[in-house]
Formats: C-alpha cells, sequence, structure tokens
C-alpha cells in the first residue's frame, strides 16, 4: 500500500543523496542532481535529507496515492493537480486515500523533487536507495517508473489534522529562473594545460547544454577549448561538477551518475552551491563560467550547510506547532 | 595533494603508471580503511592516485583536512611494505563463440590459437584500479607478444563476462555494454554483483591469473550457478 503510478512522465526516478562508499569498486554515486530541492523537499514532509524521493523530469508522473499522508514538490515550476485542484510548490500539502497527482510539464527549470512523508520503501542497496539507470541498479528495479508501477512507503513522522500554509520563501527558489545562468567554476587540476586563449574562452564565451546531455553528464557546445601541452592524463577519480575535456574541445560537465574515474583533462570544477543551478538547466539553456577560488568554494559550502540545517529546524518546530496543538506526535 | 572539490582531495604520487606507485596508493588505500577516520566518506584508489572524500563538517575545510591526511601518509611512508594482493584466479572457456575474436588475434600476430591461450593464460596481471564502469579492473602486464589494436568497427553489445584485448590492455567486461575490445573468451564468473559485499569481484591490488576452461566445464559451472558467490 503506498503510491500507484498511473502514468510514470518522462523520466522519474527513485533517489536519495547517493551511494557512498563503493567507488573503489567502480560504482557511481548516482543521487539526486538538485540537492539543494530535494533536501528542502523532504525537511517539508518532516524526513531527513537523505530519504529517497522521486526526481521528475521535464513532465511529471501521475500518481494515485493508497493512503493518506503529506507531500511536496520542490525543484523546477512544475504544474500538479490533486484531483483537478492546483498544489502549491515548495509547500507541504495532504493527500487522502484514493487522491490522484497529476504532475504536468515544468515550465522553469527542469528537475522536480516530490518528498513523501516517511519516504520511499524501495530495498537499500550498497547502503542507499538511488537508482543507476545505466547498469539497471538501485532504485525501483534500476529503472525509471512505469505505468502500474506500485511504491510503498515507510511510516510517516507527521500526519497533521490540517493543511499547513507555510512553505519555503519564493526569493529561494530563485535559481531556477535566470535566462543566462552564470556558475562559478574554479581552477581543475589540469587547468595549466589548457591554452592562455582556451582559458579565456571558458571564463568568457557563453556554452549551450546540448540535447546529448544527461544525469551522467552536461556535453557543452560553444568555443572550442584546446591544450597547449599534450601531456598523456594517468585515469583517477573524477567528481560531481568536474568539467573534462576530450578531444574534440567542447566541454562536458560531470553530473550525479558519473563514472567514478576518468581519464580526460580537468579544466575546471563547478562550485558545489552552483551543480543545482546547473542541474536546473535544460537542453538549449546558455550558461556562462565564472572563476571563483577555493577559499570562496569552501566558504560558501559550508554556509549553504549551515542555512540546511537551520531550515530543518525552523521547518520541525513548524511541524511540531501544528502536531502539538492537534495532540499528534512527530 | 590538491582539492577536487570542496569535500574531496586528491594525493598524487606520480604523474605516470609505475608499481613503485602503485603500492603506495594501495599502501595509503589500506591504512585509510582500516582506521576508518570519521569524517571520510569514500576513498578512490586509481593509478597513480588516491581520492579521498570526506565531510567538511567534520573535517574542516582543505586546509585542515588535507594536514590531518598528509599525517596518515607520512605515517605510511614509515611503516613497512604493502601487504601482497590477494590472487584471483579467474577461469576463461577461449575461442569459439564465447572468443569470437581469438582467430584474428592469433592471425595479427602470425601465431596460432593455443599459443594466443597459453600466453594470456600464462600471464600474471596485476589489478591497478577499478573504475570505467561497476566492477571493470584496469590489468597491468598483458605479454607484448599479445597487444592487439581494437577492432574497427566496435561490437554493439559484448556479453558480460568476455575477456578481451585492447592495445595493451586485457580486462574483463563485467556487465553486457558496447564495446571495442578484442574478445577471446569468456569467464562463468560475476565479476560485479550489486547484492554481494564487496560488490566488485577484483580489488585494487589484486593478482589475477587466468585459467583456461572447456566449454563443457563452462557450461557446468553456469548451471551449478555463480550467481553471486
Amino acid at each position: 500500500m503506498g503510491i500507484f503510478v498511473l502514468d510514470g512522465g518522462f523520466f522519474t526516478t527513485v533517489q536519495d543523496l547517493g551511494r557512498w562508499g563503493v567507488q573503489k569498486d567502480g560504482v557511481p554515486v548516482s543521487g539526486v542532481m538538485d540537492d539543494f530541492a530535494s533536501r528542502l523537499a523532504n525537511f517539508l514532509v518532516g524526513n531527513e535529507a537523505n530519504e529517497a524521493v522521486l526526481e521528475i523530469t521535464m513532465l511529471g508522473p501521475t500518481l494515485r496515492f493508497e493512503i493518506g499522508t503529506v507531500v511536496a514538490i520542490c525543484g523546477g515550476e512544475f504544474s500538479g493537480k490533486l484531483n483537478d485542484q492546483s498544489v502549491p510548490l515548495w509547500q507541504p500539502f495532504m493527500v487522502q486515500p484514493g487522491d490522484i497527482l497529476a504532475i504536468g510539464a515544468c515550465r522553469i527549470g527542469y528537475r522536480g523533487y516530490v518528498a513523501v512523508s516517511g519516504g520511499l520503501h524501495v530495498p537499500l542497496l550498497m547502503n542507499s536507495r538511488s537508482t543507476y539507470t545505466k547498469a539497471a541498479i538501485g532504485g525501483f528495479y534500476g529503472r525509471p517508473l512505469q505505468k502500474d508501477d506500485e511504491l510503498s512507503l515507510r511510516p510517516a513522522p507527521c500526519l497533521p489534522e490540517w493543511q499547513p500554509s507555510w512553505g519555503i520563501a519564493f526569493s529561494i527558489r530563485q535559481y531556477i529562473n535566470s535566462q543566462e545562468k552564470v556558475i562559478r567554476a574554479v581552477e581543475g587540476p589540469d587547468f595549466h594545460t589548457f591554452t592562455k586563449e582556451s582559458i579565456e574562452h571558458f571564463f568568457t564565451e557563453v556554452y549551450e547544454v546540448t540535447t546529448q546531455s544527461d544525469r551522467m553528464g552536461y556535453r557543452l557546445r560553444g568555443q572550442k577549448l584546446q591544450r597547449s601541452v599534450d601531456q598523456e592524463i594517468v585515469s583517477e577519480a573524477v567528481t560531481f561538477g568536474t568539467v573534462q575535456v576530450p578531444a574534440s574541445g567542447d566541454p562536458i560537465v560531470l553530473m550525479a551518475d558519473r563514472q567514478t574515474t576518468g581519464g580526460y583533462p580537468r579544466i575546471a570544477q563547478v562550485l558545489a552551491v552552483d551543480l543545482p543551478i546547473l542541474a536546473q538547466a535544460r537542453p538549449g539553456d546558455r550558461i556562462r563560467f565564472q572563476p571563483s577560488s577555493w577559499q570562496e568554494a569552501q566558504r560558501l559550502y559550508i554556509q549553504r550547510e549551515r542555512e540546511m540545517m537551520y531550515s530543518r529546524a525552523i521547518i520541525r518546530q513548524k511541524w511540531r506547532e501544528i502536531n502539538g496543538a492537534n495532540r499528534f506526535k512527530l | 595533494m590538491f582539492p577536487l572539490s570542496e569535500n574531496a582531495l586528491t594525493i598524487r604520487f606520480s604523474n605516470e603508471i609505475s608499481d613503485e606507485a602503485h603500492e603506495r596508493v594501495q599502501k595509503l588505500t589500506r591504512l585509510l580503511r582500516c582506521e576508518a577516520m570519521e569524517g571520510i566518506i569514500d576513498i578512490v584508489p586509481a593509478f597513480s592516485s588516491v581520492t579521498v572524500y570526506y565531510n567538511p563538517l567534520v573535517l574542516g575545510t582543505y586546509e585542515q583536512a588535507s594536514r590531518d591526511i598528509s599525517e596518515k601518509v607520512e605515517g605510511m611512508e614509515r611503516a613497512a611494505s604493502a601487504l601482497a594482493g590477494r590472487t584471483v584466479v579467474i577461469p576463461v572457456c577461449y575461442g569459439g563463440e564465447f572468443g569470437p575474436d581469438l582467430l584474428e588475434v592469433a592471425q595479427y600476430h602470425g601465431i596460432t590459437e593455443e599459443e594466443v591461450i597459453r600466453l594470456h593464460s600464462a600471464g600474471t596481471y596485476k589489478v591497478y584500479m577499478i573504475g570505467f564502469a561497476p566492477g571493470f579492473a584496469y590489468l597491468g602486464g598483458l605479454p607484448s607478444q599479445l597487444a592487439t589494436p581494437r577492432r574497427a568497427v566496435p561490437r554493439l553489445l559484448v556479453p558480460e563476462g568476455s575477456v578481451g584485448i585492447a592495445d595493451r590492455q586485457t580486462g574483463v567486461y563485467p556487465l553486457a555494454t558496447p564495446g571495442g575490445w578484442q574478445i577471446i573468451g569468456k569467464t562463468p564468473l560475476s565479476l560485479f554483483c550489486a547484492e554481494r559485499q564487496p560488490p566488485s569481484l577484483l580489488q585494487a591490488g589484486d593478482v589475477v591469473q587466468f585459467h583456461p576452461m572447456t566449454e563443457k566445464e563452462y557450461r557446468m559451472w553456469k548451471n551449478n550457478g555463480d550467481f553471486c558467490s
């Protein structure tokens, strides 16, 4: 008993914050593309940050809930209807048994996160519930959701009697809107093996996200990048946000489903706090890289993590107010 | 040592592939895994470097984390030599439908198919690194007499367990994928199994030997079910 899938949508997978600890076995980390939106979605329904959510892409799924629970949708501007009534984004809402949640097209951004109170119940595989579709492992049978799938739910921490009226402030969602996305990046390990012109191009020219972009990597098109030395690269670890440049000269930004290691020269590393902006870029969107420093990158990272802990605490307080008034237990 | 991202740093021992760098990579990897330092979330050994993923809220910024890890590296350098890796024997059914390129490899070098099998199964191969795909091992030590260029046209699907040669490398496909390697045989072993602990049969530092088996033995092995043992 949980959720019945009436329509799987364009590409809907179960994800958590990733499969850590088995990269030595060659297993990609996977996990959500936009951890900012997914973590907030989890907090809104009373979950911890790492609970499994649905990552929806471009066109959302249609789901029938078999039990009453609390749901939140964060991320891109998807249209969502609960039994033909519009549902708010970035805000928890209640569903009753039999309710049908139809998530439509994404107007702005590209990916959304559907969190359900308690989290989705799929088996833990190598300590994670994330789906890695290329090897068909994890999540819901290692694949995107399809019509007639049935998802189980874990026990819900919050089941209020009335609809909460609060959500995430509008200003916090602005990262999804920008037309020409500015992505900050620091020098990668092979930065200095690129020509001066290429480095200048990389940080000034506009790059377009091509249609050959997916959860594994974003292939970009723009000014081609060249190296000044043809030094062989010995394969070593690459990570989320690593910008590598194969012989074609077109940069690739590695994303959630990246391989564990790579042998292409790495010109730059995208700031962790800007990865959600990139994760919300769709094919055809234009991005511009802006130089940053490791000091700035680390300062912003720690600031972001603190904001997350703060958001979690505030939302829990909000839930306690509702549930306390109703003598419900959180 | 250099930062890879806000939560990862890489310790590189050499810019080239060498046995000496490989040994230091193995020593450091073992040390870090045995000590189970709080705040370390993943360790990725490569040909000549080790990358450590950590939680900056526990280990601090790169400056602090790199200081802690430098101490470990120094301690490692003083410690005795690395433990020898395990030796893993991989049975292979060479040629026939399992190794469609065996004849081509033999003809390329002007030797017989039996000679290719003898050379390939006589060697000992070091697992330098696991990467590229789940359970895929980069093996060093292919006899130079067997180095063969990749196929001009890659196959759309190479079955899992296929043993191949590409230039100076040999390896086993852990999962069915498209590929351009010259396929000389197939093993009934599962190189990767998500439900197994650890999921990859081979680990960096292991030594691999290939052992020829007949098609009958291969079928018996498969029928007895080496699913995830």
